[in-house]
């Protein structure tokens, strides 16, 4: 590791752990961490946003006599009059155009993808010959109470009522291996911080010693 | 207050010393955790093993740093096994903090492999509304991404000149930490067909179950143990290696296994403490 | 005309966005990548509007001298700061890996951010003490099935191949049919929502008058 690496490695750990004496309480160094990565992040994006979009989309072809570029420019202008009560409806057909396409887009694609593609992946072979038969029985069977338990409009009761808590049952396994997969994302962030610091002071260490 | 109301009552900084006690003590006096691949990393890697010299693949970096733990170790994995098969690489980013993570993988294998920009890869940058931009990359990559990150015109790298859109790419593997998966399975495999594979965080991959089993998605690499799986096999095939410290999610995932006995005690003495102080309440 | 133009155009524009999923005529190819495009043309503002709000906040703060000015000033610091070194003195080059902006970016944005977040790990395992109790059936069902996803982690000697199979069963069956009612419930969900948006039903975009 150079120099200027090792200064910069050096200024990272420390950002570091000025966020982890928060563990302790809330203190300056924090506090000064937490706002200097808002205002460090905004830059960024502002940056990203004006290189990666205006740019290429709208400046550019401008210069370049694409004129027509001109009216979606003026309707997104048109969406900073949200910031003017008086003006606030200006806003609204652009709002309108945005909002328009996606539900237009939505409709189709949700329908084939979250609803009839998922419904034809639960009609599977059943049997109880093999093990994949089994599953695939089990998968059905609890696909279907799974989504009578969200069905509130019949009361939970009798022979419905036992699917729903079947449901239920599925749900809560559901919820349990989410939970789970949870706490490993969680204790990887930590995990890599750690790595980092250890790697960062061995290096330092050897370094000067 | 008896033994078990001090316990239910602990200052829960004491819980946080605890856990920053056994995170350093692992960093330091570290060891190998055995790993079981499962078939759904595998498939990914089977598929990335599978691709031959000149195919293009696109990888859909959709993070930021907040899940750089779980996610960059799998950008790097599939990037170097990618550029040692000289398999061509289309990146793009849908997040908006994540241009530069991106650009931190791409420049730094670049540089390991030789590989040049506009030839080797591309890397189109960020465009906002991610929905939009799939839908328009699945007409024309143009649509979206008239230059590429850089300021270069997509139509004079001589990589793009045989790329129109998805039909192009062979797969899309979107390694993402928020809702851009939902994008890519809806409106990249769902309206144009692309053969997709995910890359989620932990938090995420247990949601994305249903697509995988109804062939929507064809691997999911899930949270920091599916990239430590991934780079297990990166490994094996000789694509990356330990000496020259390139398996990133495999270091911290000793710290992982002591953490997660640490927290199952602490399930377990909570609940003792909570049926014990139960009955006298 | 206020609330009927923004109406119109949401309803004029879904519709076509429906329609032209399924007819595939080229003068509807065309005119879907038209608004494919100004959509983002206008995303680009929209993006703006974030970072607009959030900077007359920071500047509101410093003016007013309100409690934490300073760290306002710190955010707007950083914020500035990344700007010009986005734009001087490499203008777009400062993009590439290597530059004064990129190393902003990977030794003090990245850190921060990803110890921030690295936080939440402390706090689940506060919450794994202080509050996952097996109350009800239902929750002993949930931390079980956690348990078993978290144990995957933990090299179990002759019972890792059983807990290995375990977790692959959990994740495959029950879990995977709780999420499918869950992803059901979306797409049906997303859909009677975008529809109610196109028919009108639906205007909370809009706004007060």
């Amino acid at each position: 590791m150079g120099t200027a690496e090792l200064i910069w490695n050096g200024v990272a750990a420390f950002l570091v752990l000025s966020i982890y004496s928060f563990l302790y309480k809330d203190n300056p160094l924090y506090k000064f961490a937490e706002h200097l990565v808002v205002g460090v992040s905004a830059g960024y994006f502002a940056i990203i946003l004006y290189y990666n979009a205006f740019l290429p989309k709208l400046i550019n072809p401008l210069r370049v006599g694409q004129y027509w570029y001109i009216i979606p420019g003026i309707l997104g202008l048109l969406m900073w009059a949200r910031f003017s009560r008086k003006w606030q409806w200006l806003s609204r057909p652009t709002l309108g155009f945005v909002i328009g396409s996606g539900a237009g887009l939505a409709i189709p694609l949700y329908l084939q993808n979250y609803v009839l593609r998922q419904l034809s992946a639960t009609m599977l072979p059943v049997g109880f010959s093999t093990w994949p038969q089994i599953t695939n029985v089990l998968i059905i069977i609890m696909v279907f109470c799974a989504l009578a338990y969200f069905y509130f409009s019949k009361e939970h009761k009798g022979a419905f009522g036992g699917a729903a808590q079947i449901g239920i049952w599925t749900l809560m396994i559901g919820f349990g291996a989410g939970f789970g997969m949870t706490v490993m994302g969680r204790v990887a962030l930590l995990a890599e911080r750690v790595v980092f610091l250890r790697d960062y002071f061995a290096v330092l260490v050897s370094s000067v010693f | 207050m008896n033994f078990y109301e001090r316990m239910m009552n602990l200052d829960r900084r004491w819980v946080y010393l605890v856990i920053g006690v056994v995170v350093v003590v692992t960093a330091i006096w570290t060891f190998r955790v055995p790993l079981y691949v499962t078939p759904e990393a595998r498939s990914v890697y089977d598929f990335v093993e599978s691709l031959t010299p000149g195919e293009v693949l696109m990888i859909g970096v959709d993070y930021d740093p907040s899940a750089l733990a779980e996610l960059h170790p799998m950008s790097y994995a599939i990037t170097r096994q990618c550029f040692s098969k000289d398999v061509k690489l289309l990146l793009c980013c849908l997040h908006q903090n994540g241009p530069g993570m991106v650009e931190q993988v791409i420049a730094q294998v670049a540089e390991e492999y030789g590989k040049v920009n506009g030839v080797d890869y591309v890397y189109l940058g960020y465009k906002p509304y991610p929905s939009i931009t799939i839908l328009a990359m699945g007409q024309n990559f143009r649509i979206p991404f008239p230059e590429d990150y850089y300021g270069t015109p997509l139509d004079s790298l001589p990589m793009m000149r045989t790329i129109t859109n998805y039909d192009n790419v062979r797969a899309i593997i979107n390694i993402s930490a928020g809702s851009a998966t939902e994008y890519w399975i809806n409106y990249a495999n769902g309206r144009y067909n692309a053969k997709l594979a995910i890359g989620v965080t932990g938090v995420m991959t247990s949601d994305y179950y249903p697509f995988l089993q109804s062939g929507q998605i064809f691997g999911l690499i899930g949270g920091m143990k599916g990239a430590s799986e991934y780079e297990y096999l990166a490994e094996k095939g000789g694509y990356i290696s330990k000496e020259k410290d390139q398996l990133i999610a495999s270091k911290s995932m000793p710290i992982q296994t002591t953490t997660h006995i640490v927290i199952i005690l602490f399930i377990v003495i909570g609940n003792i403490g909570y049926f014990m102080t139960k009955g006298k309440k | 005309m206020r609330r009927t133009l923004p109406i119109a155009v949401v309803a004029g524009v879904g519709l076509f966005m429906l329609v032209q999923y399924f007819i595939p005529l080229e003068e509807f190819e065309t005119l879907y990548e038209w608004a494919l495009d100004w959509t983002m043309v206008i995303g680009c503002f929209a993006m703006l509007l974030g970072l607009y709000s959030l900077t007359t906040m920071m500047v509101t703060k410093v003016k007013r001298k309100a409690p934490g000015w300073g760290y306002s000033l710190v955010a707007l610091a950083g914020l500035f700061f990344m700007v010009f070194v986005g734009v001087v003195p490499h203008y777009q080059d400062s993009l590439k890996y290597g530059t004064l902006f990129m190393d902003i970016f990977e030794y003090i944005y990245i850190p921060i951010q990803a110890a921030m977040f690295s936080l939440l790990a402390f706090y689940i395992a506060s919450a794994a003490y202080r509050a996952f109790r097996a109350r009800t059936v239902l929750a002993t069902i949930l931390l079980v099935s956690a348990i078993i996803i978290m144990l995957r982690l933990v090299p179990l000697g002759p019972l890792s191949g059983i807990n290995q199979w375990l977790v692959n069963f959990i994740l495959t069956v029950p879990n995977m049919a709780a999420k499918r009612a869950f992803w059901l419930g979306v797409g049906l969900g997303a859909t009677a929502t975008a529809l109610k948006i196109m028919l009108g039903i639906e205007r909370g975009y809009m706004g007060r008058d």
